[in-house]
């Protein structure tokens, strides 16, 4: 017996707009409950909504981020279901002509590959508010949240294990935070998955697909990838003990329970749901021109995923510190600028992973913002890269830079760090060192156990001579020919 | 002198005021006079503000005789349909679940009077939620026709119309989804305009259905509807379906009102003529041979998808509406059950508790007609037919100006005689859906009265945003008769 497990995802991200999709109230973080809230987020009688432009934008950037076909027309439609977090009693959202369709994102794999997973949709809706079940007979409910523009994306099925679930995951977070169009903070409820699961099992010939599960409840990266991997085992253990296969209306919902790392059933049929999607009438469609759709392409950049690629590819990085420089668009960004600016990539990576990330988190900024050029911190790797000035002294005068705003070069030669690499000069005082160290130089042409402390030995008293100014890598080289 | 006063025009009105030979509060006292005499007979107001419109009526004759601008309504005493929200007063739709409720803003319409130095003498009755023909499924009240106060006085605006004609205010604002501003102003002799659909913002509007529903005035002259429309047309960022100025340009109404409009070519179905009752058939065809002899062309025309209007209206206002008061649960606002036993009884028994018959029946026609499996068939199919019905009068006003027809079948019906029947009342809104679901404008002008005395309305229609024709041409008409002129034997 063999199987298989299919995920689907189907994500909703809040949107960074200045204000809620349909009204002028600011987008509410932890303020005090019903304090941005105004009779059109409320429904209250008469009132009308508005698009937020900026949300449209928004969404058509992540549409265009994830390749899918943006309409040229499409237009509000109203859900309606009775909750009481929902004012109105009914979501403004998108049904049949979505803002976009049919794309697709390629997510980093293990093996350093990436796969393709296919976009179904992306639209655009207003989230509810939340319930605040308190202690007794009653609920309470803070609508600060009811109508923040939320983007709702739908990925196909495409996903087989819980590693690449969350790679979509992580993947989206990067790419909705490179675009600006949302803080994507899964504990704030920015970012909400929701996986469908199902397995194909072959046996005896036959291929058999497990009731869909939806599962909810999930906060974290860690309890998406846990709840999916979880899910198909329980599959299994299901479909060997019962032999239940997929039918209508047999999708279930499931919980993810975080302390024991298990989900649990919470709806037993997806109950037959008739939201009643009609045309939204107090809005207009939306007609999206060629000078408009251009104007929101250009907000488009190098997704994070490529970056990464790239840079393994073109400037020989690992595939971790691709990785770490690209996790932020700015930390990306100001690297992509050192290397246009000379700096040699792999030097470059080194100062801004092991010097700039660090500086930048002490300062609150990312690196970009430290105050230095990508032209002097080119000029500092390139000094790296000649010898001029070592790697552990090249910390230092990074943080002297970011410290006083000066050149690398100035820095170098002010706290005297730059290397000694002319090789007549060294030369000299690699004989003047032998002359005076007859032992060590036998000790070192015998060959043996003595030798290679005997070398390092007549090393050290070179770096001793120099002040430590000697470039080490071209003194080894004369202490070579020297001793042969 | 108060008779005389409460005839007056808006218009003569407002400049009598401001050259200081009036006051508003002799115009606000004469209103509340009126009042005071008939409302206990005709029940045309759900709230009336006396304190406060005398209040404001003295501001504005302080600002005469300060020698200030006066807004274009500066001290003219109006009335608003209850179900525009206002920040004074409830904004009840008629409804025991809006009963008690309180508006924090004003309509866009309304705080439009109030620029324009509008006196708000009060708040009108109406069908709850604007859904009826004849104000009798108002949830607070009753209204009589005061003509005849036996009759009703149509509906839903049936309040405005009323409160109008018996000089109760000297202009009203009501509200048009498929013929409550028309039908009422026929049954209760005064004019009524339906703008066209995003002229007039619907921002604070309550909605029964959203991509019909629109705000149109009530008034005794075609001068005075042109000063409304004035006042209330534009377009407005907090309602999307209201038209860009630039895409249509709102027009000074009153500029070539008087102007005859020349040539003038109107389209005739003779079906519908033939199809109203002998005196308002009659009344009709006088009223185009009026026209005829201002040297108007007549052209016989074909508008066949007009028969599915009906059908199609009462699909989808009842659709729309469904949505749109779903709102009224009892969880935010309004009326609230006393002890339910969980969230859902919070919903069931609030709703079933505060709204009308004639509301719960719309809502569940509303409702089925947008479940699955019947949407197509029916809503769908309704969009379907609204778009036919837009082309015939797209062809038709490729050959016409505008089209006449009666406003309703019949002359104001008993109070009472419909309301078992609810298909008979749907029926009489029979001629003016038409122009809600296409979006055009329609106006209803006093043009006769039957064989009892009540008055019969001409309904012209004309192309999106030709207000400014339209009302020339029902100018036309009023200057070449008086029926107009007529006032009910009540204010007599």
């Amino acid at each position: 017996m063999q199987y298989k497990v299919l995920v689907g995802l189907e994500i909703h991200v809040h949107l960074c707009t200045k204000t809620k999709m349909f009204c002028g109230c600011e987008l509410s973080f932890g303020e005090e409950a019903n304090s941005r809230v105004c009779p059109v987020c409320l429904g209250m009688p008469g009132v009308l909504p508005v698009m937020n432009k900026q949300a449209f934008e928004y969404a058509v950037l992540v549409a265009l981020a994830l390749n899918c076909e943006v309409a040229k027309f499409t237009k509000w439609d109203r859900k309606s279901y009775y909750y009481p977090d929902l004012p109105k009693n009914y979501q403004i959202s998108q049904y049949d002509l979505p803002l976009s369709s049919n794309g697709f994102i390629e997510i980093p794999l293990e093996s350093g590959e990436t796969k393709r997973i296919g976009i179904i949709r992306v639209h655009l809706e207003e989230d509810a508010g939340k319930n605040l079940h308190t202690a007794g007979n009653f609920s309470q409910f803070d609508l600060n949240r009811a109508g923040t523009p939320l983007l709702e994306i739908v990925t196909e099925p495409d996903m087989n294990s819980g590693a690449e679930v969350r790679a979509l995951a992580v993947e989206l977070q990067r790419i909705v935070r490179y675009l600006g169009v949302s803080e994507a903070d899964m504990q704030k409820g920015h970012m909400r998955f929701e996986p469908n699961i199902n397995l194909v099992v072959s046996k005896d010939g036959g291929e058999y697909r497990t009731p869909i599960v939806e599962v909810k409840n999930l906060n974290s990266f860690r309890a998406l990838e846990r709840s999916v991997d979880y899910e198909a085992l329980r599959q299994l253990d299901e479909f060997v003990e019962t032999g239940k296969v997929m039918e209508m209306g047999s999708k279930t919902t499931r919980g993810w329970d975080d302390g024991r790392e298990v989900t649990a059933l919470q709806r037993e049929k997806e109950e037959a749901h008739d939201y009643r999607y009609f045309p939204e009438p107090d809005l207009v469609p939306v007609e999206l021109t060629e000078k408009w759709l251009e104007d929101i392409r250009s907000g488009l950049c190098e997704l994070p995923v490529k970056k990464q690629m790239r840079y393994v590819k073109e400037y020989g990085l690992s595939d971790y510190d691709a990785g770490v420089l690209t996790a932020e668009r700015g930390t990306a960004e100001f690297f992509d600028k050192v290397v246009s600016a000379g700096g040699e990539p792999k030097r470059v990576c080194n100062l801004v992973t092991q010097v700039g990330l660090r500086l930048g988190n002490e300062k609150g900024c990312s690196v970009g913002d430290l105050g230095i050029t990508a032209e002097s911190l080119a000029g500092l790797a390139r000094m790296v890269e000649k010898g001029e000035v070592s790697a552990t002294a090249s910390t230092s005068i990074f943080e002297e830079m970011v410290k006083t705003g000066t050149e690398p070069r100035t820095i170098a030669e002010e706290l005297s760090l730059v290397q000694k690499s002319d090789a007549g000069e060294l030369e000299a005082i690699v004989e003047q060192v032998l002359s005076e160290n007859a032992k060590a130089v036998e000790d070192v042409t015998a060959g043996g156990k003595r030798s290679k402390k005997a070398r390092g030995f007549l090393l050290g008293q070179v770096m001793q001579k120099t002040k430590g100014q000697a470039n080490p890598k071209v003194v080894s080289e004369i202490l070579d020919k020297k001793l042969g | 002198m108060s008779r005389e006063l409460l005839d007056r025009s808006c218009r003569d009105l407002r400049d009598q005021i401001a050259g200081g030979e009036v006051s508003s509060v002799e115009a606000t006292k004469a209103v509340f006079g009126a009042i005071g005499k008939y409302e206990e007979e005709i029940g045309a107001y759900i709230s009336t503000f006396e304190k406060e419109a005398l209040k404001r009526a003295g501001e504005i004759d302080k600002k005469v005789a300060a020698g200030e601008e006066l807004g274009a309504l500066g001290g003219v005493p109006v009335a608003v349909k209850d179900n525009m929200c206002t920040t004074f007063g409830a904004t009840t739709c008629a409804s025991k679940i809006l009963e008690n409720f309180h508006s924090p803003y004003n309509a866009t319409a309304v705080e439009k009077l109030l620029d324009a130095g509008a006196v708000i003498v009060g708040k009108t009755n109406l069908d709850e939620f604007a859904m009826g023909s004849s104000t009798e499924n108002s949830g607070l009240k009753q209204t009589a026709n005061p003509w005849d106060r036996s009759c009703v006085p149509g509906g839903s605006s049936g309040g405005s119309a009323a409160a109008v004609a018996a000089g109760m205010c000297f202009a009203a604002l009501g509200s048009d989804t498929g013929g409550s501003i028309r039908q009422p102003a026929s049954f209760c002799g005064v004019v009524g305009l339906k703008p066209t659909y995003g002229r007039v913002s619907r921002f604070g509007l309550v909605a029964y259905g959203s991509s019909l529903d629109q705000i149109g005035p009530l008034t005794r002259t075609v001068g005075d509807c042109a000063l409304m429309m004035n006042v209330i047309a534009c377009h407005d960022s907090a309602d999307s379906t209201s038209f860009d100025e630039e895409q249509a340009p709102v027009y000074d109404y009153l500029e070539k009102l008087d102007e005859a409009v020349g040539g003038l070519r109107i389209g005739v179905v003779p079906e519908f003529v033939a199809g109203a009752d002998g005196d308002v058939r009659r009344a009709i065809a006088d009223a185009i041979e009026v026209y005829k002899g201002l040297g108007a062309e007549v052209v016989d025309v074909e508008m066949p998808y007009l028969d599915y209007a009906i059908a199609s209206y009462y699909v989808v206002a009842t659709a729309e509406a469904s949505s749109n008061l779903a709102r009224y649960d009892g969880v935010h606002y309004g009326h609230r059950t006393a002890e339910p036993s969980d969230y859902i009884e919070v919903y069931s028994k609030s709703r079933a508790e505060g709204f009308g018959k004639e509301v719960k029946r719309r809502i569940m026609l509303g409702t089925y007609a947008l479940s699955s499996g019947y949407y197509d068939a029916y809503y769908l199919k309704a969009l379907k037919v609204r778009n036919l019905i837009r082309g015939d009068f797209a062809k038709t006003f490729e050959r016409c100006d505008c089209v006449m027809m009666p406003v309703s079948p019949t002359t104001a019906f008993k109070i009472g005689e419909k309301v078992g029947d609810p298909l008979k009342m749907y029926l009489s809104d029979i001629y003016t859906i038409a122009a809600n679901l296409s979006g055009i404008p329609g106006i209803s002008v006093p043009c006769g009265f039957d064989e009892q005395g009540l008055p019969i309305g001409l309904q012209i229609l004309s192309p999106a945003f030709s207000e400014d024709r339209l009302l020339r041409i029902a100018r036309m008409f009023e200057l070449a008769t008086d029926y107009h002129k007529k006032r009910p034997a009540l204010v007599d």
